[in-house]
């Protein structure tokens, strides 16, 4: 069984961006520009905030758009990238309806969510959590 | 310093022609860390002695520090400006996202100067600026307004941070606020009347990069390290449950919580405006500063019924902590929850500082009361409890419709010289008082802190120790003026200065070496008196004097928990501080001239 990133509760999120900081800390850096993950509050932080990450599609539509196979499925749901092949073309982007593929200025090339699971261990309250991606049989017709 | 990190750039924005560029300030930044350090550096250089701090001539400085962006609770930013409060060093210090946008906008500080001809706001996108006709947006009534219109025609949705002033910069109220993103705030001093004064509506600021470090490893072992320790510390806990409005109850107990412009110090009704009465009741959301797992931003939900609708409500978030409830409920003797949200709400809309708006409505009561002023001046009936007419009385400080609103709109410190009662004017420096009568050390700190605010050197955390011993003036000096200058290095860095009990010295040192930058903790002591010392200098510069230094008479008068203070207390204390500053002053200029 393969793992995802899964958002249990967010009237839980404060906002803290703890996670967001959590995933671009994978490559030992401070900020933001290599996170695939996003929080963003939902027109002022008193109505509260929406926790935008990868939620591994069993069958993704970012995959399907992608020119170069660079982006593939991967078994079980999700997705698993090959920056070599990557064109940088961004359909992937816009294929995501969650918009949960963010783009690296730097590379030119989307960021892409690797279900590490890094950011969960920084969550103070417990939003997002590591978890099985069930089976979910695609609509296929 | 790692050769890499963005750091030392200070983007310049000129209002007047409408200019910006960028110098890079490695040295300044490795003499002085950051925010405070570096802001107040930048400040002597940009604003002329003697300027007006409503003319062209005022620059407004915003810095962050290495820390931003890189560790936990490293969530503030430093303002920088001469205060049109007090005439001398303005300085604020605010979170929300605006120390994580402009780090990672790639600046370590930005600095706003001249004026603009029509009012504009300013966008900063990453290496990008962009001046903005902002006509449509003046007298805009309310901040909240200003922000929604503002979150939907600029892009950097949630790597973004969002300044605005309201009617009350626009008003140049003297103590006008900048409401940051939203419910926090540059609360003091007037940055707000100088955002005003230049014509600047909002700055918006987008950061979407990262900073990189010489070690990777050490940096990840820092980090976490320091995350388990502000996950296990007691204040955490504290900050996260009630916030600081824990603190209404336990100071009220002791004596402490100045009530009806400090005529007490114990509110009958203290219990109404509790933190604990609040969450129960009124907490609708709890939010965090960015990169801070804390979340120690109360947000209470007020519903309110339509008066000419059935079934409708209409549901009004207001942020709270406990110097807008001393200052807007104890001391204007509003006892009741609901009163004291809608005046903090009204005082958010217009974008005012809800401790110098709350202290000024006090001693305009007492004025009123004493017969110094009449409701020709007042307008409505200042009345101790009366939230609706103070609601009023508010609006009066904004729009200033007649001399006397003018006067108060200035602070208590000019109103009092118009229309006497300077004796309960709860005022240091010109700056009015946060919510503490502890003792000797917190006043002392109020008059003696380089920016009269609580958190110079929290001489109420030192009396609260001290409550049932003796204090002497010794150690009393002491205490203040080493915390004053060890913050000065938290606030360089910039962290938030709750977290000062997990960023201890020799934290500080270990975070500092993944950087690729080696200070010992000596090394940072002396950077911190440095720091004190530069603001010292600025002040006296710009007209500030010991000799003309007042405790309020009042103090004297409402026992504390050390019981009555005794002025000739104060006067010693005072006279030692002023003996060593001013001597280590003279060694600074000797080591300056070498
Ligand atoms: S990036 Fe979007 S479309 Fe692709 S797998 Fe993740 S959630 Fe599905
Ligand atoms: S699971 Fe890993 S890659 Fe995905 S958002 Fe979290 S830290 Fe980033
Ligand atoms: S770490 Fe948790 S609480 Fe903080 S922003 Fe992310 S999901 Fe929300």
């Amino acid at each position: 069984m393969v793992k995802r990133v899964s958002v249990v509760d967010v009237d839980l999120c404060v906002g803290c961006m703890m996670c967001v900081f959590a995933c671009t800390r994978r490559f030992g850096e401070g900020g933001v520009s290599k996170s695939a993950i996003r929080v963003a509050s939902i027109g002022g932080i008193e109505r509260g905030f929406t926790v935008i990450v990868c939620r591994a599609c069993p069958d993704p539509p970012c995959a399907a758009s992608c020119p170069t196979h660079a982006l593939k499925p991967r078994k079980g749901g999700g997705i698993v990238f090959d920056p070599a092949k990557c064109v940088g073309c961004g359909n992937c982007v816009k294929a995501c309806p969650y918009g949960a593929l963010m783009w690296d200025e730097q590379s030119g090339k989307p960021i892409v969510c690797t279900y590490c699971g890094y950011c969960v261990n920084y969550c103070p309250y417990g939003v997002i959590k590591l978890e099985e991606v069930k089976e979910v049989v695609a609509h296929v017709p | 310093m790692f050769p890499r990190d963005p750091l030392p750039r200070v983007l310049y924005i000129d209002l007047s022609s409408k200019k910006y560029w960028v110098e890079e300030r490695k040295e300044l930044f490795e003499e002085f860390i950051g925010g405070t350090g570096v802001a107040i550096n930048l400040l002597r250089e940009e604003v002329p002695r003697g300027a007006d701090p409503l003319s062209p001539e005022n620059a407004i400085v915003l810095a962050v520090g290495p820390f931003n962006a890189l560790y936990p609770m490293a969530s503030k930013t430093v303002a920088m400006f001469k205060s049109p409060l007090t005439g001398n060093l303005g300085e604020s210090h605010a979170g929300g996202r605006s120390a994580i946008a402009i780090r990672l906008a790639g600046y370590g500080a930005i600095v706003v100067k001249g004026a603009s001809d029509i009012p504009v706001w300013v966008s900063v996108h990453g290496s990008k600026v962009y001046f903005r006709d902002a006509r449509a947006l003046w007298g805009v009534r309310s901040t909240h307004t200003v922000g929604r219109v503002l979150r939907e025609v600029e892009g950097g949705h949630g790597f973004r941070t969002i300044m605005r002033i309201g009617r009350a910069g626009e008003k140049l109220v003297r103590y006008a606020c900048v409401v940051v993103d939203t419910f926090r705030h540059f609360g003091r001093l007037g940055l707000g009347a100088v955002f005003g004064s230049k014509k600047l509506k909002a700055l918006v600021v987008v950061g979407k990069g990262s900073v990189p470090v010489a070690d990777k490893a050490g940096y990840r072992r820092v980090y976490d390290d320091l995350y388990k320790r502000i996950m296990g510390t007691p204040a955490t806990k504290k900050y996260h449950e009630l916030g600081t409005a824990e603190n209404v109850l336990p100071l009220n107990e002791l004596g402490a919580l100045p009530t009806m412009n400090l005529k007490a110090s114990r509110f009958e009704r203290a219990e109404e405006i509790s933190g604990e009465r609040l969450a129960e009741r009124y907490l609708g959301r709890r939010v965090s500063c960015a990169h801070c797992p804390v979340a120690c931003i109360h947000l209470a939900v007020l519903r309110e019924p339509y008066e000419h609708e059935p079934y409708f409500y209409k549901t009004t978030f207001v942020s709270y902590d406990y110097e807008p409830i001393y200052a807007c409920g104890a001391m204007l003797g509003i006892g009741s929850a609901e009163g004291l949200l809608k005046v903090l709400d009204a005082i958010e809309t217009y974008g005012l500082d809800a401790m110098s708006t709350g202290v000024a409505l006090a001693w305009m009561t007492e004025a009123y009361e004493k017969g110094l002023v009449t409701e020709k001046e007042t307008i409505m009936k200042p009345t101790w409890g009366d939230y609706a007419s103070y609601l009023k009385a508010i609006e009066y400080v904004v729009e200033q419709p007649n001399e006397f609103y003018a006067a108060l709109a200035k602070g208590i410190e000019h109103a009092a010289k118009v229309y006497g009662g300077a004796d309960f004017a709860l005022a240091y420096g010109g700056n009015e008082m946060p919510g503490y009568h502890t003792g000797p050390a917190t006043h002392l700190g109020f008059a003696l802190g380089a920016r009269h605010s609580h958190l110079d050197s929290a001489g109420y955390s030192y009396d609260q120790k001290m409550v049932g011993k003796k204090v002497s003036v010794e150690e009393v000096v002491t205490y203040l003026l080493e915390e004053e200058r060890w913050r000065q290095v938290l606030t360089s860095l910039v962290l938030c200065l709750f977290a000062r009990g997990v960023y201890t010295p020799q934290v500080v040192v270990e975070a500092f070496k993944p950087l690729g930058w080696e200070l010992s903790e000596n090394d940072l002591r002396e950077i911190g008196k440095r720091i004190h010392l530069l603001k010292l200098k600025y002040k006296l510069d710009e007209g500030f004097s010991f000799d003309q230094l007042r405790f309020p008479k009042r103090i004297f008068e409402t026992p504390s928990p050390h019981g009555a203070l005794d002025p000739a207390f104060m006067e010693q204390a005072l006279k030692l501080y002023r003996s060593r500053v001013e001597e280590d002053l003279k060694s600074l200029e000797a080591a300056q001239r070498e």
